[in-house]
C-alpha cells in the first residue's frame, strides 16, 4: 500500500498545489459539511463570512448528510459517508471562489465548471468512499458545532467535524487532471465499441 | 399488530445495519478479481470492513438509509389498511431507535417530516397471496443510486436500439455508462420491460429483490442477464467509479407483455450497499 499524504487542516494554497490526482491522503483537523440546501443558500443568499459561525477560508467542504445522535450537550456522528457531488455542480465554482475553499470532498467527481474553479482558485476535489459511512464516522472525533440546524434539519445543516486520519483520494487536482473524467472517457470508448458490435450482429 | 410492528422495527434494524449474505459474498469475490495495488481493491476492502463494523456496532452501513420500499404479500382476510398503518408506525419508531436518517421531505414546504413518514413515504406495495403466510420484504433504497436509474422508450435512434432484446441490452449499457461512479458501484441492476411506464419501473424494482444467485426462468433472459453482467464489467468503471473490473454484481430482468405500439424499458440501479431483507409472519 502507498503511504498516504497526511494533510493538516486548514490547507494553504501551497499544500494544495503540491497535490496530484491519484494521491491518497488523510485529513486531520476541522472540516465542514454542506449539501444541496447549504450550497443553494450560499450561492443565492451569499451570506457574509461573519454570518457563518465557522472559518471557511482554507477549509474542506464535505458533501455529506450524516446520521447524527444527541450525546450529552452536543452531537455524535453515527454514520457519515459522502453524497453524490454532481448535484451541486451549478453552485460549486462560485462557492469555491467567494468563500476561499481549498478542498471539496464528496463522491463521484464534478463537472467542467468546478474543474476550472479548482484550477483558478487553488483547490482540490477529494473523493471519499461512498457507502463506507461507519468506517468514516469512526474518524470523526468531535462535533464542535452546527449551523442552520433549525432551518434546514440535520441532513442539510452545516456540521463542523473534527476529524483524524480521514481517508480520501485526490481525484481532481488544481492542474486540471480529473480521474473521473479519464474513467468516463475510457468507458465511453468501450461502450461505443460494444454498441457497434451488438448492432452489426443483429 | 403490536408484535408485528415490533417485528418490522427489527427488520428495519437488520436491513439498515447489515448486508444480505449473497451481496457480501459477491463483494468478497470481486476483491479477488482486482489488482492488489489498485483503487478498486482498496475501495472493496474498505466496503467489506465497513460492512463488518456496521454489523458489529449496529449502525447504519450508509448514512443514506434511503426510501424504505416494502413489498408485502398479504393472506386473504388480513386488513391491508391496518397493515399499512402498522408499517408507518414501525417506520416512526425505527427512525428514532436504529437510528435512521429522516429522509421524507415535503415538496411544497421543503420541511423534513423528521420521522421518515409522509405522502407515499415509505413506499408500500401490497398484494394478496393465496397462502396463509404474511411476507414482508424491505429494501432501503439510497437516493444516489435511485437518481442514476433511467426509463427508455424503444426504439432509440442514437443507440440504434430497436424493439428487441438487443435494444434492451443497449439501454442497460447506456444507463450504466451514464451513471459512471455517481450511484456507488459495484451496482445491482434491475430491468423491467413492458407496456406502461408505471408498470416497468415497479417491475425493475421487483428484480432488485431477487438473490444474486437467481437466474431468470426464461432461457433467453437468463442468457441476457449473464451477457450484460460481463459487458458492464468490461466497461471499466469499477468500484466507486475509479476504474476496475467490477462495475456490477448482478443484472436481473423481468418482463410483462407489451402493447404492439409500446416497448418500455426501465433500468433501476442499486448501490453496492444493497440493503434488503424479509420478515415472514
Amino acid at each position: 500500500m502507498v503511504k498516504p499524504v497526511e494533510l493538516n487542516l486548514p490547507l494553504s494554497v501551497g499544500d494544495v498545489r503540491g497535490l496530484k490526482a491519484g494521491d491518497i491522503v488523510t485529513l486531520s483537523g476541522r472540516i465542514v459539511t454542506g449539501r444541496d440546501r447549504i450550497h443553494r443558500y450560499l450561492a443565492e443568499n451569499r451570506p457574509a463570512k461573519e454570518e457563518i459561525p465557522f472559518e471557511l477560508s482554507g477549509a474542506v467542504l464535505y458533501h455529506c448528510g450524516p446520521v447524527m445522535e444527541k450525546s450529552g450537550d452536543g452531537y455524535r456522528a453515527v454514520s457519515a459517508g459522502p453524497t453524490t457531488s454532481m448535484r451541486v455542480e451549478m453552485y460549486e465554482a462560485q462557492i469555491i471562489r467567494e468563500y476561499d475553499l481549498r478542498g471539496i470532498m464528496g463522491k463521484g467527481g464534478m463537472g467542467e465548471a468546478t474543474r476550472r474553479a479548482l484550477k483558478e482558485n487553488g483547490c482540490v476535489y477529494l473523493h471519499t468512499m461512498g457507502g463506507a459511512a461507519v468506517y468514516l464516522a469512526d474518524r470523526i472525533r468531535k462535533v464542535p458545532g452546527v449551523w442552520k440546524l433549525e432551518e434546514f434539519g440535520p441532513t442539510e445543516a452545516m456540521w463542523l467535524f473534527e476529524v483524524e486520519g480521514f481517508p480520501a483520494i485526490v481525484t481532481m487536482d488544481c492542474q486540471g487532471n480529473d480521474i473521473h473524467g479519464q474513467v468516463e472517457e475510457e468507458s465511453f470508448r468501450r461502450f461505443s465499441d460494444l454498441i457497434k458490435k451488438v448492432s452489426s450482429k443483429s | 399488530m403490536l408484535k408485528l410492528r415490533d417485528g418490522i422495527v427489527e427488520l428495519y434494524k437488520k436491513v439498515a445495519t447489515s448486508l444480505p449474505p449473497d451481496i457480501e459474498d459477491a463483494l468478497r469475490s470481486a476483491l479477488s478479481r482486482e489488482a492488489e495495488d489498485s483503487p478498486a481493491y482498496s475501495s472493496l476492502s474498505v466496503m467489506i470492513e465497513n460492512v463488518r463494523l456496521a454489523r458489529d456496532t449496529a449502525r447504519p452501513i450508509c448514512q443514506d438509509t434511503g426510501v424504505p420500499v416494502f413489498f408485502v404479500r398479504v393472506p386473504a382476510g388480513l386488513s391491508q389498511l391496518e397493515l399499512k398503518e402498522t408499517i408507518f408506525d414501525a417506520t416512526r419508531i425505527a427512525t428514532a431507535k436504529v437510528p435512521l436518517r429522516p429522509n421524507a421531505v415535503d415538496v411544497v414546504t421543503e420541511k423534513n417530516s423528521g420521522d421518515n413518514t409522509g405522502a407515499g413515504f415509505p413506499l408500500v406495495y401490497l398484494e394478496e397471496t393465496s397462502g396463509g403466510t404474511l411476507t414482508i420484504d424491505l429494501m432501503m433504497k439510497g437516493g444516489g443510486s435511485e437518481n442514476v436509474g433511467q426509463l427508455y422508450k424503444l426504439p432509440i435512434d442514437e443507440l440504434k436500439a430497436q424493439r428487441d432484446l438487443d435494444g434492451v441490452r443497449k439501454c442497460v449499457l447506456d444507463a450504466i455508462q451514464k451513471a459512471q461512479g455517481r450511484g456507488c458501484p459495484p451496482y445491482v441492476i434491475g430491468v423491467g420491460i413492458g407496456a406502461a411506464k408505471d408498470q416497468v419501473t415497479r417491475l425493475a424494482k421487483d428484480q432488485l429483490m431477487r438473490k444474486l444467485t437467481d437466474s431468470s426462468k426464461i432461457e433467453e433472459l437468463a442468457k441476457l442477464e449473464n451477457i450484460l453482467l460481463e459487458e458492464i464489467n468490461g466497461l471499466g468503471i469499477g468500484p466507486q467509479g475509479l476504474g476496475g473490473r467490477t462495475t456490477a454484481l448482478g443484472v436481473k430482468i423481468g418482463v410483462n407483455h407489451r402493447h404492439p405500439a409500446s416497448y418500455f424499458v426501465d433500468v433501476s440501479v442499486s448501490c453496492w450497499a444493497h440493503r434488503r431483507g424479509r420478515l415472514i409472519w
